[in-house]
């Protein structure tokens, strides 16, 4: 594992913040575009949950880079309200904002290792990686 | 931030050129309905070649411009999806069916005519 970075999410603005943070560094540990893309939209998701959901959070990134495999590794947490039933919301098309609910299952798609850890009243945290191929 | 909107006959043309966040995303989305109410345009083109991605809320903004366009009586074809961001929107689950899309603004304006029948 290398170095962290870690990015607060408390404004909207912030959602795009993060997003280009992590599109920059996937870039230099060596992404193609496609999973450059896919990476920063993950993040959007996430960012989005947090601003939308626990008002703010943080997201942290890390480059693994081992002679077997490189990669990033993303921790997004906040201290939120916390998700009662983690696999209603990883259902696609489940929302309680409004919204298309491709979230959390989108960004599960999108990574190759998703989990999410979550208590009412507590918080939410979802760690991803995604390796380059 | 505003997304600018240009009149050209009858017909709106957008080219989205900056990172989108959510505000602006509405924004837009209101501009736009108003834009289509004051010119009376009967087709508009969103080309989307210089965004490199589209998240579940950008899509879910764009779908709905196209179906409240549709209301107004105004058809909105998308142009320039990216290879990337075509990939991105199926992991995410997002198809956006009902959405006429082209490959980019020359073949959206051709679409145009076809379906307004002009």
């Amino acid at each position: 594992m290398g170095l962290q970075s870690c990015i607060n999410i408390n404004k909207e603005w912030d959602i795009v913040g993060a997003r280009q943070m992590g599109r920059d560094i996937a870039k230099k540990i060596g992404f193609g575009t496609v999973d450059q893309a896919r990476i920063a939209t993950a993040i959007s998701e996430l960012a989005r949950n947090i601003y939308l959901y626990a008002e703010t959070g943080q997201i942290c990134f890390e480059v693994i880079d081992t002679i077997n495999q490189k990669g990033i590794s993303m921790i997004a947490v906040d201290s939120g309200p916390g998700i009662r039933d983690i696999s209603q919301v990883m259902e696609d098309g489940y929302s309680t904002s409004g919204g298309l609910g491709a979230g959390l299952p989108g960004v599960k798609r999108l990574m190759d290792e998703f989990d999410i850890k979550s208590e009412e009243g507590k918080g939410t945290e979802v760690r991803s990686i995604k390796y380059v191929r | 931030m505003r997304i600018p909107i240009l009149k050209l006959h009858n017909y709106l043309l957008i080219s989205i050129q900056t990172e989108i966040d959510d505000n602006t995303a509405i924004q837009f989305q209101e501009d736009l309905l108003s834009k289509i109410h004051q010119s009376g345009s009967s087709g508009v083109v969103i080309d989307l070649t210089s965004v490199e991605i589209i998240d579940s809320f950008i899509a879910k903004v764009l779908g709905d411009v196209v179906t409240m366009s549709d209301l107004m009586g105004a058809k909105v074809v998308l142009t320039g999806i990216q290879p990337a961001v075509a990939m991105t929107l199926i992991d995410l689950g997002i198809h956006l069916k009902n959405v006429p899309t082209a490959l980019d603004l020359e073949q959206g304006l051709i679409k145009l005519h076809q379906e307004l029948g002009e």
